[in-house]
């Protein structure tokens, strides 16, 4: 009798503490943060936890593991095509300049009036939304010999003998694969840049108009300044984008005749030849370096934005913005 | 004055050519398969690949290489990959950034901080030690694992949700507050209807990522016969196969087709799914 009036009032207790706005809070959290942060965890804390683990052991993904201490890293500097694969991203930097200057003035040019732009912009963005292997595939069909590339240029008056092997050549063919990824994300980056011009206020236009500006000086007074934010963006990206350049190399080439950059040794050497302890020290040498070039970036954004930040109390959040626009950026590259 | 004409028709003349080019250079790779998707086996090895085919109706590669590539499977597996992932990403999305934006408690920041550090990691780098992981759950070869991984993998529509939530007033749920309302029916009845145009958007991005996605489908469900996507179906080709670029070119145009009547249709939506986070500011 006495231990259930008990139990009946601690289950009123907890009813009424369910209902109030606290238990409500407990609750909410509960259902609707456990699932994220599961997912969080296992597909991205934990492997990373496990790889640092696993670079300093000798194993493969099934069978004996061995503790071998430094020895993989030591590895990592001294297999000649690990470092030959990191000096690849200097192609691939030359190829994001490239990309950008051209995105750029696309977008200039397209944000202005122009007959068909949009169709224009359309055709120029739709790479970007085809499939890695469909790539992979369209460019080795592209570079063939005497195939398409070849017979453009022979329209163009070239001789078929003077023209090298795309992508067999290894003066060149990386200049290949760079510029398959410059077709595939000009047009995104141009789409891009289109927006931030767009966000410009229009008023500023027509007074500068009315004021007698040429369309260079809008360029140079208007547009740059209100895009000066998303270029330094872009810029810094691309720095550790083409540090960790993989899908060309890996859907055309697959790595082959000196075109295998730093990534794509790194899956060969991981699910092929299955030494995970050395892929995993490679992965976290990799990770090293792109962590001190995001603490660089950051450095680098405090010194340009500093002026702009100390008028501005909320700058805590926007620096909170501004990295997760650059989280965003990555992941359209990726 | 005249000179002046000369030149702005000069300029204009030039900003034209380059768009033309720059469009014939981002289009002539995918036009150069179509063409030769239309080709006859015997017109392929005979003619250049620039040549136009002699019918346009010659649908014999299409059918051949949805055949072999067992593409009728594989649109079936993607279709159900893209329903679960969305379903998925769109509920458990929306729920984090409600709880992330509407509610001040310790850890917040920190929840934050956690889920930019990880989107900034390169996804391929940490894949040597997910497969160790999915192996160990067993995911490998299986539908669901690959799903799971896929819905956990990408973390960036939170951050499209977490923007949207800002503008939406908080006196919203304040007066809801007031009238009674739990949290949960201020989300589901109040919030969520007018989060659309955010869970159109990311839906789309993702949508297109994960169609799209082949490394992570060639890695995890390397059974391709029985669990063939249609990124990775186009690996048939791969081989024996590899030189009947007619054949191959079929396949790839039927894989993109799917992201074309997409980009046709939702142009507008792809494009400010594409700005929207990264203008502001």
């Amino acid at each position: 009798m006495k231990t259930s009036r008990v139990q009946k009032k601690s289950r009123r207790t907890l009813g009424t503490w369910v209902k109030s706005r606290d238990g409500q809070k407990v609750f909410l959290f509960i259902s609707f943060m456990t699932i994220p942060l599961l997912l969080l965890f296992t597909f991205t804390y934990l492997p990373f936890a496990e790889m640092f683990g696993f670079s300093f052991l000798d194993m493969k993904y099934t069978g004996a593991r061995e503790f071998v201490g430094l020895k993989n890293y030591m590895k990592v500097f001294q297999r000649e095509d690990c470092f030959k694969a990191l000096k690849l991203s200097l192609y691939y930097m030359g190829g994001s300049i490239v990309q950008l200057v051209l995105s750029l003035y696309l977008a200039t040019v397209l944000s202005f009036k122009v007959k068909g732009g949009n169709i224009f912009e359309g055709f120029m963005f739709f790479p970007y939304l085809i499939n890695g292997i469909a790539i992979g595939f369209i460019f080795k069909f592209f570079y063939t010999r005497g195939f398409v590339f070849d017979t453009v240029l022979q329209w163009c008056g070239f001789e078929l003998e003077n023209l090298p092997y795309w992508l067999r050549d290894q003066s060149i063919n990386n200049i290949s694969l760079v510029a398959t990824s410059v077709w595939r994300y000009f047009g995104q980056n141009m789409v891009l840049f289109i927006g931030a011009i767009m966000s410009v206020d229009g008023e500023l236009y027509e007074a500068a108009q009315l004021d007698g500006a040429s369309k260079t000086q809008q360029f140079r007074y208007i547009i740059l300044p209100s895009i000066k934010t998303i270029i330094t963006l872009n810029v810094i990206l691309s720095i550790s984008g083409s540090i960790s350049a993989f899908e060309p190399s890996y859907v055309i080439t697959g790595g082959s005749n000196g075109t295998g950059t730093y990534f794509v040794v790194m899956h060969e050497i991981a699910h092929t030849q299955q030494k995970v302890g050395l892929a995993s020290a490679m992965a976290i040498i990799l990770l090293l370096i792109i962590i001190a070039v995001t603490v660089l970036q950051k450095l680098f954004f405090k010194y340009v934005f500093r002026s702009a930040e100390e008028e501005d109390p909320n700058a805590a959040r926007k620096r909170e913005k501004m990295l997760a626009k650059m989280a965003r950026r990555k992941v359209g590259r990726a | 004055m005249q000179l002046r004409r000369i030149k702005r028709i000069l300029i204009g003349f030039l900003k034209y050519l380059s768009l033309l080019f720059c469009s014939f250079v981002a289009v002539l790779p995918i036009v150069s398969c179509v063409i030769t998707a239309f080709k006859t086996e015997e017109e392929y090895m005979q003619t250049n690949v620039m040549e136009l085919p002699q019918s346009w109706f010659n649908l014999d590669n299409f059918v051949q290489a949805f055949e072999r590539a067992n593409m009728g499977k594989a649109f079936f597996h993607s279709l159900v990959i893209l329903f679960f992932v969305l379903v998925v990403s769109v509920v458990v999305g929306t729920q984090l950034a409600y709880v992330l934006n509407r509610f001040k408690f310790p850890g917040n920041g920190l929840i934050r901080n956690l889920f930019l550090f990880a989107s900034l990691l390169p996804g391929v780098a940490m894949q040597v030690a997910v497969y160790s992981i999915m192996h160990d759950l067993n995911f490998i070869n299986s539908l669901p694992g690959y799903i799971i991984m896929m819905c956990g993998t990408d973390v960036i529509s939170i951050y499209i949700y977490i923007q949207f939530f800002e503008n939406i007033p908080e006196s919203l749920d304040e007066s809801a507050i007031v009238d009674g309302a739990s949290y949960f029916k201020i989300f589901y009845r109040i919030l969520l209807p007018l989060l659309k145009p955010a869970i159109v958007t990311s839906c789309i991005l993702k949508g297109v990522n994960t169609y799209n996605e082949y490394y992570n489908a060639n890695l995890y469900l390397q059974d391709k016969k029985a669990l063939p996507t249609v990124a990775t179906s186009l690996y048939t080709f791969v081989g024996p196969l590899g030189s009947k670029y007619n054949l191959i070119c079929a396949g790839v145009i039927i894989s993109l087709l799917p992201a074309l009547v997409v980009f046709i249709t939702c142009q507008k939506q792809i494009y400010s799914g594409l700005t929207s986070g990264a203008v502001k500011g």
